[in-house]
């Protein structure tokens, strides 16, 4: 599946300031793109016209050459999935209720998930370790259970294209990384990925590609151990920033360390 | 959700219990195997129509009593309890909050504002569903139009919404009894909207089951998806849902059960919070379950609700004040427990 999106610009309300500036980019299978960038740069609002909520002001979001806008809310389900910063559910629903809710864009209008997509939804969980809380309540288990529920739910959604709008954001650093060695690790299953974070750190790590935004506009575009560099750092938090490496046996690991 | 299949098939003996029960309770004394047989024989000879039946052993004053008396009123009571509760765990799903209930959204006030308008100007009975319907609806478009424009968008704008458009309609319903009729219509309309089944007559239980059903078939096929409805709007899109045409859809569907009921049995508040809350505690939050075994746990619950009022007084007791002494402290309850009803 291919993902392009050609000269998207977006502002909320007629006349208020551009949010979005002609950003382009294409993404194709097994790629992991992530998007850095300060707050309110607008990498949320870049993935919500993705997803097809927003309508941008001008340009497109075409997947397989067709445009986002001329598909079904249900046929794009099974193309785009969509994980949530934070989950509020208003009610304690079970873990497993929660991530059958995921197939239902392969249901028929009045249909029911049956056994074979509950037998889906059990073996996705026990891949991510998470079978044991099937019966648990949403409300009731850690943070970063909770983000591996979504990621379920991902799943079984049948899609090839995964947003995740800063996964990691609300969990601890061992969660974070548990969640985003699972989320990485479905790169070998041909899935192609858009997450934003804040952690520099995930993008040199995870990334097979980094986009760095600032001010609506794409300032970066390109391998991470390329394009994450010193004076782009600077450029988008306004702070000094040190890349080193750190050797760990044989493997190599690259991380940002704030100076000054 | 395990053991559910036992558990709801428990709610069923139950609801088929208390609605044999019913028929025993009240002056005239009639028993239980009279009562089974009079069923039985109306059931066949209505679906033979009529060369065939059990040979009658019974009185023709019993048979007047369970047919004409006190089939229509258990009837109505369990359909007024199922619609009730429906609508209420279906308006809990679509604005993602456990303490929304008919009442609350002003549903019930203005359906009751639309039917006690359609009394006082002498309409049928057809006019007063209609006319509570098209002000049920009103009543709950206003009170979530209010609270999306509100700046607190949380569950506390649509509740005050909801006092507010509630008010609102209650006001209007004092006005039409200051100017009815002193000694027909006021009586008429205070009476009834309290609650009561007391004047419910056999033509009443079709003409409330119609609406009734309308509103409750699409829900229920529609139900897997009213969970989508509890998680946030982008999931759901993402998930490939149109939020806007289930929403509606859902609205319309729970106002005209609300409405159907408010006009075949006055005000009966609190169902709608009751009875959904105890079946998220024993079936589960998931609507697949929910639904049915809130729809079979509100019949249940006002047939026997109906039953006290019936009996436990000379006079008749009005359902609306009894459901509130139950409803009530479910609410304190729930307001203590911050909303959430949940087991694991």
């Amino acid at each position: 599946m291919n993902l392009d999106v050609k000269n998207l610009s977006f502002s909320y309300g007629s006349k208020g300031p551009g949010v979005l500036k002609d950003v382009s980019f294409s993404a194709s299978s097994g790629e992991i793109i992530v998007f850095l960038g300060p707050n309110g740069v607008g990498k949320s609002t870049l993935f919500r016209c993705i997803l097809g909520f927003l309508r941008p002001d001008s340009g497109q979001v075409l997947i397989d050459g067709k445009s986002t806008l001329d598909y079904k809310r249900q046929e794009l389900s099974r193309l785009l999935a969509y994980i949530p910063q934070s989950y509020s559910p208003a009610f304690n629903h079970s873990v497993l209720d929660s991530v059958l809710m995921g197939v239902t864009g392969q249901l028929g209008m009045f249909e029911m998930p049956g056994k074979d997509k509950e037998e889906k939804a059990l073996s996705v969980m026990k891949e991510l370790g998470i079978e044991n809380l099937a019966n648990r309540g949403s409300m009731k288990i850690s943070g970063g259970e909770r983000q591996l529920m979504l990621l379920a739910r991902a799943i079984v959604q049948d899609a090839s294209l995964l947003i995740m709008d800063e996964p990691a954001a609300n969990l601890d650093f061992g969660n974070a990384f548990k969640v985003m060695k699972r989320v990485t690790e479905l790169r070998e299953k041909g899935y192609t990925m858009l997450i934003s974070t804040h952690n520099p750190d995930h993008a040199y790590r995870y990334a097979t590609r980094v986009i760095a935004m600032k001010d609506g506009k794409v300032i970066a575009d390109g391998n991470p151990s390329v394009v994450l560099t010193g004076e782009i750092m600077k450029e988008l938090y306004s702070i000094d920033v040190a890349v080193s490496t750190v050797n760990v046996g044989k493997s190599e690991y690259k991380v940002c360390t704030p100076v000054g | 959700m395990r053991r559910y299949g036992l558990k709801f098939l428990l709610l069923i003996l139950l609801f088929i219990a208390v609605f044999l029960i019913s028929f025993l309770m009240g002056r005239y004394e009639i028993s239980v195997w009279t009562t089974v047989k009079i069923l039985i024989d109306a059931l066949v000879r209505t679906v033979t129509g009529g060369s065939y039946g059990l040979s009658k052993t019974w009185s023709v004053e019993a048979q007047t009593i369970v047919l004409n008396v006190r089939l229509p009123r258990i009837a109505c009571a369990a359909l007024v309890g199922a619609a009730l509760s429906v609508a209420g765990a279906s308006f809990q799903g679509m604005f993602r909050n456990p303490m929304v209930s008919p009442d609350l959204l002003g549903a019930s006030t203005g359906a009751g504002f639309g039917a006690a308008l359609a009394i006082f100007i002498g309409a049928s009975y057809y006019a007063i569903t209609f006319s509570a319907f098209i002000f049920g609806l009103a009543a709950v478009f206003l009170t979530y139009s209010i609270s999306r424009l509100s700046k607190i968008k949380t569950t506390l704008a649509l509740v005050l919404s909801g006092i507010v458009v509630g008010s609102l309609f209650q006001s209007g319903t004092s006005f039409i009894k200051l100017v009815a009729d002193q000694d027909s219509q006021l009586p008429a309309i205070t009476y009834w909207l309290m609650g009561s089944l007391s004047s419910v007559k056999g033509r009443d239980v079709l003409l409330c089951a119609v609406p009734v059903l309308i509103g409750l078939i699409p829900i229920m096929l529609l139900r897997w998806r009213i969970n989508l409805l509890t998680v946030s709007e982008a999931e759901a899109r993402s998930m490939g849902i149109e939020t806007t045409t289930l929403r509606f859809i859902v609205i319309v569907c729970a106002t005209l059960m609300t409405s159907a009921s408010v006009a075949v049995s006055g005000m009966i508040g609190w169902i709608g919070l009751v009875v959904p809350h105890c079946c998220r505690l024993i079936y589960g939050q998931n609507y697949r379950q929910l639904l049915p075994s809130s729809a079979i746990a509100g019949a249940t619950f006002l047939m026997i609700t109906d039953n006290i009022a019936r009996t436990a007084a000379t006079s008749e007791i009005p359902l609306g004040i009894l459901t509130s002494l139950i409803g009530a402290p479910v609410f304190i309850y729930l307001i203590i427990k911050g909303g959430t009803a949940s087991e694991s």
